[in-house]
């Protein structure tokens, strides 16, 4: 292990090209003001390689863009900040919206896309109240499909592990009781929660979306990361992926106003945005 | 503002949760053990209990009976705040009227959340 020394020195020729391999893998880019958690979120790929300035981090990936460093690089800069029951009235109001459209069309189940899902504490989440929803008052249970560009994110989701400071995080300790077992200092999700979560690896700036329409799709504190190009050809592949009359989920910061027409704000659920008119072509984009 | 009672036989868990809930805007009184702050929910309840498990004089379980059994017409929230995190404990804390559960060490983002999550932030 390297001993604690100084602070490392982060060339701005260092932090570009790194800031270019994240953009090429998933389309996100480092906001200027961002860039100096490059260094913060590094420290531990530089520890764990041997290396001690992203300088040195940045030769190394010259001859190996593609293997293992680099996928350690990219996992370390997405940020996979989220928590249960995040933004809990949204989390909510997805539930109504879901109540109100399987209203409309009893008999059919719902499908709820969760994109950029992280760890998988939303649509973890989403399967708790829909879970409760159907032993309270027989609620068909919606399929749930939850996709993230980070596979070391996905394993984690997969497995549904997630520390004493992750768990007391927005859950609710009856539902933590009710949903999770403790195992070896850690809370497990509970087999009959896991089993009502698709994961799935997906990069929302190169891969067609999932296959079959979506009733709501929850893309919340992610589009914020990429440029407006990028963005604009996001919103179309969310489009493309949501039925009709369907409804798209952003985070609080975030918004369809003046970047799309694709969608535009639901007047049903506030804060929401629902998917009508013309349907785009799936669209991808060349980020490199 | 709202008020907490935090009650912990430790200065130092106290001392930490107090800074936290200064600055989560709260009004911060402390009791050292369950009767101590019984008598402090009896005198002028507070909005919600920080309550740790394990205390001289009066346990944190012991106290929840008595303030269940006390009368009180406006009855805190009561979260506990403890080492004991075992799945037994928490049930036991549940059944006997906890509204929330908080296990030690926690962070300011773990004691706002579950001050949200009983109302009180």
């Amino acid at each position: 292990m390297m001993p604690p020394g100084p602070p490392t020195f982060a060339s701005a020729g260092a932090t570009n090209v790194i800031g270019a391999l994240l953009e090429q893998r998933t389309g996100q880019q480092i906001a200027a003001n961002r860039a100096w958690r490059v260094e913060t979120a590094l420290k531990p790929v530089l520890r764990d390689h041997g290396l001690e300035t992203l300088d040195q981090l940045v030769g190394r990936l010259a001859g190996e863009r593609n293997g293992p460093l680099a996928d350690a690089v990219v996992n370390a800069l997405l940020n996979q900040e989220t928590s249960f029951f995040r933004d809990a009235g949204v989390i909510e109001t997805v539930v109504e919206a879901a109540r109100a459209l399987q209203a409309e069309t009893p008999g059919r189940r719902l499908r709820i896309w969760s994109a950029g899902c992280s760890v998988g504490q939303e649509p973890y989440s989403l399967a708790m109240l829909f879970e409760e929803l159907a032993v309270s008052r027989g609620f068909a249970m919606p399929e749930i499909v939850a996709t993230d560009v980070c596979p070391s994110a996905l394993a984690r989701a997969r497995a549904g592990r997630y520390s004493q400071f992750e768990i007391q995080r927005g859950l609710p300790v009856r539902r933590m009781v009710t949903w999770f077992d403790s195992i070896d200092g850690e809370w497990v999700v509970r087999p009959e929660l896991a089993r009502r979560v698709q994961f799935r690896c997906h990069n929302l700036t190169r891969d067609p979306a999932p296959i079959g329409k979506f009733d709501i799709v929850l893309c919340r504190n992610v589009l914020l990361y990429f440029a407006s190009a990028v963005r604009r050809s996001v919103f179309d592949t969310l489009r493309s992926a949501t039925r009709e009359g369907g409804l798209l989920v952003l985070g609080a910061g975030e918004t369809v106003i003046g970047q799309t027409d694709a969608f535009r704000p639901s007047e049903r659920f506030r804060g929401f945005y629902q998917a009508d008119g013309g349907q785009p072509a799936p669209a991808r984009v060349s980020v490199r | 503002m709202k008020t907490c009672l935090v009650v912990d036989d430790s200065k130092v868990i106290r001392k930490v949760a107090r800074h936290i809930l200064e600055t989560l805007n709260f009004t911060v009184r402390e009791a050292g053990d369950g009767r101590e702050a019984l008598d402090a929910c009896l005198t002028d309840s507070p909005d919600v209990v920080l309550l740790d498990w394990n205390m001289p004089v009066m346990s944190g379980m012991d106290f929840l009976r008595a303030l269940k059994e006390s009368g009180i017409s406006e009855k805190p929230k009561v979260v506990f705040c403890t080492t004991e995190n075992g799945m037994a404990y928490i049930r036991a804390a549940i059944e006997a009227g906890a509204d929330e559960y908080v296990m030690k060490p926690f962070d300011r983002e773990t004691l706002q959340s579950k001050l949200q999550i009983v109302g009180v932030a």
